[in-house]
């Protein structure tokens, strides 16, 4: 099949390469790219282990073709670390509150959660729960999850406040 | 002074046993940098895809490989005619079985491998797969293990027909594969016919599926320079793949090296060995390149390891007073095409006959009969330890049936029957030796703290509420006291595929104090770094932190059965904590050595060795650990490791109670799980911060599993449920929060007294949710409905009890 040229800004970096029409964003990501914390679980938009943030929203990069990202900016959760490399707000509460075990729907979360945060910054528990229904977990149970989400509101609102 | 910190300090320094210790996988998998099997890229690698029968019984009549064969990128196409001559179109299952990789003239359930195809990337395999052609001839269909039974039934397995014996024992239709019987039949019909009260209930434990976030798959790379294979995969016992791997292909076992790399999530998915597996070593010996397999979400949930699916017919008497005299239990076993169940070779049903539970019943027989169905092979423990969670939702279940003849509180009932704490170790009627518990504090404890009266009280409120027409909703209280039985096992009676159940530990230290440590087991996210380390930790003294735990290389690590059936802890955590010892045996001569005094003059402290009665002289285990390297010490050899193969003389027998309270909508049938609390105890705790994580997320399971979660199949036996749109994964929406508590009995012959945790709040959650539903309609008559208890289903109750007005 014949190829086609896209060229997309990923955690800052442009990045341009060649693919077909029907190529996924999560295969480019992963296979050209290799960018491999976003993961794939299902390939039909229920588990959100594939989420990035595109344009200042999440999507499910399974359900895009590349050529619809095309000069789009996407963020995965390797964007999410600090400039000196140790982990962001959100990576460190899920750390710190045990709000991952196996790792595998990680990356799609805490990319979720990133956005979810900036859509509402005080989410209470319930509305993070409903924000956070996209992303399928099979280890933690969520209790976790939430905990951590609440926790890196708190931090974050406490870092914006420091800083005004 | 040479040493100013406290001995608290000391302690809380190591992070070992009883801390929260934060987890190091963590830093990894928070910022994507996880290594994943679909993760691994090897140079010019080739994806392998299936052709699948969309079919669940049929004939084969031809495979045409021609127009896919043309496709670009499409470099080959296996068929079962291609790897008979390496005799690998068939393979042996874990169970005593044989399984078609490819099929082979016919296929046994939808979904089913028929052919292989190879190609440059995956959408060109995909491409491939389309331009298979396959003629298939319908056959008749059998997706009810009772009707499979029938005289009359289609034959299903044309390659064992007429066959009297099977793998356990003399079989009688050629869909049976064998009867399992345990106890005493003639002492149990007896105590029945003889009891003050019987009751009889037919209890499902429908079908479903582990359905781990993460796929199967696998890379193979067939190095023709060297002749070793590499395989990457998720497995969940490593080793006992290389061995599978080894005696079916004929590679010698040396050549071979499997690596399980992170693994995201298994349930039990992941133990059992896959037509993709064996595929994609082929395909990379053919081609002689490496191969990568991953199956995609439908296969997984239409193919690989489906679990439950069990009939259990039970009968259980007691006196009037509601004292257990006896109890029965003949179960069906539905197995699909293949017996592919991953039990140990001298338990065809698994633990099913721990199904006496908490309670001390005199008596008890159990027959199981393992059936052929036109339905996916499998039969795995999702989350439990080999059929034990089948055996607690049995007992839990009859437990509440009996307490509705008794007209009895089912709180009670439980209490008057419980197992004593002065009886253990305890001889169960189905020849169990029950090692340590104490259910009536645990059972009081867990009463009190949901304050069982007061919510007894409100429920029959409601009720008279409800009945009065002022509300449409009822209460139901979820009473559940489970005994698991995990950490198999003893090499005495545990085997699988001839592999005694052993596990193991290796343990380095380095010369300046810290340490590395090897496991024959394999983390899917239960956090074994983290924890195993903990327990080196506290056995020698050295900062946790210090400690480098690695597991899932068969070239690295010593040789052990993998995790499952929660047997890391009460096993390999076992080796671990006996390697600790033997590290610290020599460490003592060191220091004894060092000290200049007799081996005898010193005692353990911590973190150290020091002088019996001279405290202040003393060799820490750093300064030990140096010394072993650039001293000659006489008597002793350089150098500080020790290996530890542990075989446990008897299984450990964590337990819980877990009470959880339901609304639910008569008229729409919808459910809110308004609290649910979860009492385990464990044995000791090794990590509180995981444990209780490992009881969310395994109550989360059984949630599901309760209240929605299936594979169902139609008459033609098409899976209803292979999309996560059909297959219920609870969100974060929905999914209820716990409350979790413990009690601590200590497994009296586990080194460090820890019995496991993972899998006992899926096997006490799913009977926990499940009699909160039927609680709330027993005012009303309701003695037994099937799970999943959705929406619907629970409708069709309220429905049936003629509640709808
Ligand atoms: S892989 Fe994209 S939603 Fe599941
Ligand atoms: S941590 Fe395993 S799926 Fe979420």
């Amino acid at each position: 099949m014949s190829k086609m040229h896209v060229k997309l800004t990923v955690n800052g970096q442009e990045v341009e390469g060649l693919a077909e029409p029907r190529t996924l964003l999560i295969h480019f990501l992963r296979e050209n790219l290799n960018i491999t914390g976003p993961h794939i679980g299902c390939e039909t938009s229920h588990c959100g282990a594939c989420t990035v943030d595109m344009n200042g929203k999440s999507v499910k990069s399974c359900t895009l073709f590349v050529a619809q990202a095309n000069g789009a900016d996407v963020t995965t959760v390797e964007g999410l670390v600090n400039e000196d490399g140790s982990l962001g707000v959100i990576q460190e509460m899920f750390r710190e509150h045990h709000g991952l075990q196996c790792g595998f729907c990680t990356p799609g979360m805490i990319t979720r959660a990133h956005r979810l945060l900036q859509e509402n910054p005080a989410p209470t528990e319930e509305e993070v729960r409903f924000g956070m229904a996209g992303n399928l977990c099979r280890c933690t149970g969520y209790q976790n999850i939430v905990k951590a989400i609440l926790a890196s509101a708190d931090a974050l609102n406490a870092q914006k406040e420091a800083a005004e | 002074m040479k040493d100013e910190i406290t001995p608290e300090d000391r302690v809380a320094n190591l992070k070992g046993m009883g801390s929260s210790r934060k987890r190091v996988e963590d830093v990894r998998f928070t910022q994507g940098k996880g290594n994943y099997v679909d993760d691994i890229k090897l140079d010019g690698m080739l994806f392998g895809d299936f052709v699948r029968s969309p079919y669940a019984h049929a004939r084969v009549k031809s495979v045409n490989k021609e127009a896919a064969l043309a496709v670009p990128g499409v470099l080959a196409v296996l068929t079962a005619e291609d790897l008979e001559p390496l005799g690998l179109h068939w393979m042996p299952t874990l169970a005593g079985d044989k399984q078609m990789v490819l099929a082979d003239g016919k296929v046994l359930f939808q979904g089913q491998e028929v052919a292989y195809v190879v190609a440059t990337d995956r959408y060109a395999a995909a491409d491939g797969v389309e331009a298979v052609v396959v003629e298939y001839e319908e056959l008749p269909v059998v997706v009810d293990p009772f009707k499979a039974l029938e005289p009359d039934a289609p034959i299903l397995r044309e390659d064992i027909k007429d066959r009297t014996e099977g793998a356990h024992g003399p079989v009688r239709h050629n869909n049976h594969i064998f009867t399992w019987e345990q106890g005493d039949k003639d002492a149990t019909e007896a105590a029945l016919a003889e009891a003050d009260v019987v009751a009889e209930e037919m209890i499902y434990y429908h079908r479903t599926h582990p359905c781990p976030l993460e796929t199967c798959g696998c890379v193979a790379s067939m190095d023709k320079v060297t002749g070793k294979l590499t395989l990457w995969g998720t497995f969940q016992a490593p080793h006992a793949i290389r061995t599978v791997v080894s005696l079916i292909s004929g590679i010698a076992e040396h050549n071979i090296r499997v690596i399980s790399p992170d693994i995201g999530g298994g349930f039990g998915n992941k133990v059992g060995a896959y037509a993709g597996y064996v595929c994609s070593v082929v395909a990379s010996i053919v081609t002689g390149k490496p191969v990568k397999w991953v199956e995609d979400r439908m296969e997984n949930l239409m193919s690989t390891a489906f679990a439950r699916d069990y009939w259990m017919k039970g009968r259980i008497a007691a006196t009037k007073e509601g004292k257990i005299t006896g109890l029965w239990c003949h179960t069906t076993a539905d197995h699909g095409g293949f017996d592919a169940c991953a039990d140990p070779t001298k338990f065809p049903a698994g633990f099913m006959n721990i199904c006496t539970g908490s309670y001390d019943i005199p008596t008890a027989y159990l027959a199981v009969d393992g059936v052929y169905t036109n339905k996916a092979p499998g039969g795995v423990a999702y989350r439990c330890s080999f059929r034990v969670t089948e055996a607690a939702y049995f007992i839990e279940r009859m437990i509440e049936v009996l307490a509705i003849k008794l007209n009895m509180d089912a709180a009670e009932l439980r209490r008057i029957n419980f197992i004593r704490k002065d009886q253990f170790p305890y001889q169960s009627a189905l020849g169990w030796e029950y090692d340590s518990g104490d259910y009536h504090t645990a059972w009081e404890k867990a009463l009190d703290a949901v304050g069982y009266d007061a919510l007894r009280a409100e429920q029959a409120q409601r009720l008279e509420d409800f009945k009065a027409g002022k509300t449409r909703k009822l209460i139901g209280i979820g009473l559940t006291h489970f005994t698991e039985i995990v950490g198999a096992g003893p090499v005495k009676n545990c085997d699988i595929l001839g592999l005694g159940m052993f596990d193991s530990c290796e343990i380095r230290i380095h010369p300046t104090g810290s340490a590395i440590a090897r496991l024959g087991t394999i983390s899917q996210g239960q956090g074994h770094a983290t924890t195993f380390a903990q327990i080196i930790a506290s056995e020698i003294g050295l900062p946790a932190d210090d400690i480098t735990l690695e597991e899932g290389d068969t070239d690295t690590a010593p040789y052990g059965l993998g995790t499952y059936g929660s047997r890391s802890t009460p096993v390999a955590g076992a080796a671990t904590a006996m390697a600790a010892r033997k590290i610290r045996a020599k460490a003592q001569m060191i220091a004894a050595y060092l000290l200049e005094v007799h081996d005898d003059d010193v005692e353990w402290d911590v973190d150290r060795f020091a002088v019996k009665g001279a405290p202040e002289r003393f060799k820490t285990m750093k300064e030990i650990a140096f010394a072993a390297y650039n001293q000659a010490i006489p008597g002793l050899e350089p150098g500080l490791e020790a290996v530890s193969y542990y075989d446990p003389p008897n299984m450990t027998y964590p337990f819980g109670a877990y009470i959880c309270v339901m609304e639910i909508d008569v008229d729409t049938g919808e459910t809110e799980v308004r609290s649910f609390y979860a009492l385990d105890d464990c044995g000791t705790r090794i990590n509180p911060m995981i444990i209780d994580g490992q009881i969310h997320g395994g109550a989360t399971e059984g949630y599901a599993i309760a209240m929605g979660q299936e594979i169902a199949y139609d008459e033609m036996g098409n899976n209803k449920s292979a999309t996560l749109m059909d297959f219920f994964l609870p969100t974060a929406w929905e999914t209820p929060t716990y409350t979790t508590d413990f009690t601590v009995t200590p497994s009296p012959h586990h080194p460090i007294g820890a019995k496991g945790v993972g899998e006992s709040p899926n096997v006490g959650s799913v009977p926990c949710f499940s009699n909160a539903v039927h609680d709330a309609f027993r005012p009303f008559g309701l003695v037994q409905s099937h799970m999943p208890h959705d929406h619907w289903r629970i409708w069709k109750i309220a429905r049936d009890l003629g509640l709808h007005g």
